[in-house]
């Protein structure tokens, strides 16, 4: 339990750090950027403390605020992400999904996917519409939207499968 | 009194979650209004030593621009020098365009956003310097924003890319004036609203700040007219200007001290004091 802890604070100064540094500065076309930092969330143990993940999520995306000078739009899609992750779950995997032992970093599977992509979706649809602020926008939300999903999730994939743990 | 804490422990998690989804919807609410400061922005030890670091190793990529900028300011200022006819009888300058030179803080942009609809500047000097809100910021080409919110060391800046700012500007050679804005589109480009019919525009008309506003002194360059549209509700000209500066690449810029702040600030206080 406590290397899990240790794998876990890891992942979250790691991922803010690449985020800060590097994926913050990437804008293709001047307004597509990548948020893999969200892969905290994603990757998250499934039978752990749900409290203490709702709270760390807060605390990851009010830092992410804190850098893009944004108010609080990466906390607020955070925690929303981290309290529908279970249903996510359920939609992806089926209802029995507690009791199998879920490894998102494994082969690709199409559930382990349509995991990824429902959960990077979520997302990015609350942090655009919380961004824009207003309904003239909409087109510009579902495009920043869209693209900005694209690139989070083949950076994620890439992290993912790039830092896979060593099998003993 | 069981039940109630059968509820609570039942529904720790859903409680949690709207409690702490309630205070982050209430930092973006606040942070959409205008006249308000942020209460978590880039301006504090820890985002703004951080962005220092990062900007230190970035600066080397842009040190030829930054040069062949500076060189270029450098012969504007000697032909306007050796253009005199003999500088050493002349009394020096107290002010340029009504600006003392100590009202003027050099300072450094350590971190420049463009991509989103409001993009804030971080700068490397703050409180410590004499940096206030709603100071002017610009560098030699033309505006960049206004001071946000200060720390002892850093300060944020709300760029003129950023839908909220309202900045007063005019027509450089009549006096008509009207509100800069911008529509979140493109970098490169800004918006000047509420400019009467009756002012004769054409393409290439510079446009300056006003001297309605006490933030920016009267005269400094913004940008040129692209195109004139007409509002077909009012009787308004909306014209899109193209910036003098380009935003996405911006090294040293200079924080102006308005002149008249401190009177302004008084007045108002005396007003409210009533």
């Amino acid at each position: 339990m406590n290397s899990a802890l240790l794998v876990n604070i890891f992942r979250f100064i790691m991922l803010l750090a690449i985020q800060i540094v590097i994926f913050n500065n990437m804008n293709f076309l001047g307004y597509i950027s990548p948020f893999p930092y969200i892969l905290y969330i994603i990757l998250y143990p499934v039978n752990s403390n749900k409290a203490g993940l709702i709270i760390s999520s807060f605390f990851l995306g009010l830092i992410m605020d804190m850098f893009c000078n944004s108010g609080g739009i990466h906390a607020t899609a955070c925690v929303i992400l981290a309290y529908y992750r279970p249903y996510i779950f359920k939609f992806s995997f089926g209802l029995s999904y507690e009791y199998q032992t879920i490894k998102l970093n494994e082969s690709l599977t199409p559930e382990r996917f349509s995991f990824i992509l429902v959960s990077v979706l979520m997302h990015h649809i609350v942090l655009f519409v919380l961004e824009a602020f207003q309904f003239k926008f909409i087109w510009d939300i579902l495009l920043r939207t869209l693209f900005s999903s694209i690139f989070t999730i083949i950076t994620s994939i890439i992290i993912i499968y790039l830092i896979k743990p060593n099998k003993r | 009194m069981q039940q109630i804490f059968n509820f609570l422990i039942r529904n720790s998690n859903r409680l949690l979650f709207l409690l702490l989804l309630g205070i982050s919807l209430g930092l973006t609410i606040q942070s959409h209004s205008y006249h308000r400061s942020k209460i978590i922005s880039s301006a504090n030890f820890l985002s703004g030593g951080v962005y220092e670091k990062i900007n230190r190793v970035n600066e080397y990529m842009n040190l030829r621009a930054e040069n062949d900028e500076l060189v270029l300011e450098n012969a504007r200022l000697k032909s306007l020098l050796f253009n005199k006819e003999d500088t050493s009888k002349l009394p020096l300058p107290d002010t340029i365009k009504g600006v003392k030179p100590a009202d003027i803080i050099v300072s450094k942009v350590i971190h420049n956003t463009y991509s989103t609809h409001e993009n804030f500047l971080t700068l490397n000097s703050g409180s410590n310097e004499g940096v206030k809100p709603d100071m002017g910021v610009i560098n030699s080409l033309g505006i960049v924003g206004i001071i946000d919110d200060t720390s002892p060391r850093y300060s944020t800046v709300v760029s003129i890319l950023n839908m909220k700012s309202r900045i007063n500007a005019k027509l450089k050679k009549s006096n008509h004036f009207g509100s800069l804005t911008w529509d979140g589109k493109s970098t490169g480009f800004v918006q000047l609203r509420d400019v009467p019919r009756l002012a004769s525009v054409k393409k290439g008309d510079t446009i300056v700040t006003g001297g309605q506003s006490v933030i920016f002194p009267e005269g400094i360059n913004i940008g040129t007219v692209e195109t004139i549209y007409k509002e077909t509700q009012t009787s308004f000209y909306v014209i899109k200007v193209k910036l003098f500066n380009d935003m996405t690449n911006l090294g040293h810029v200079y924080i102006i001290k308005s002149k008249d702040r401190e009177e302004l600030i008084n007045l108002e206080n005396k007003e409210k004091n009533e």
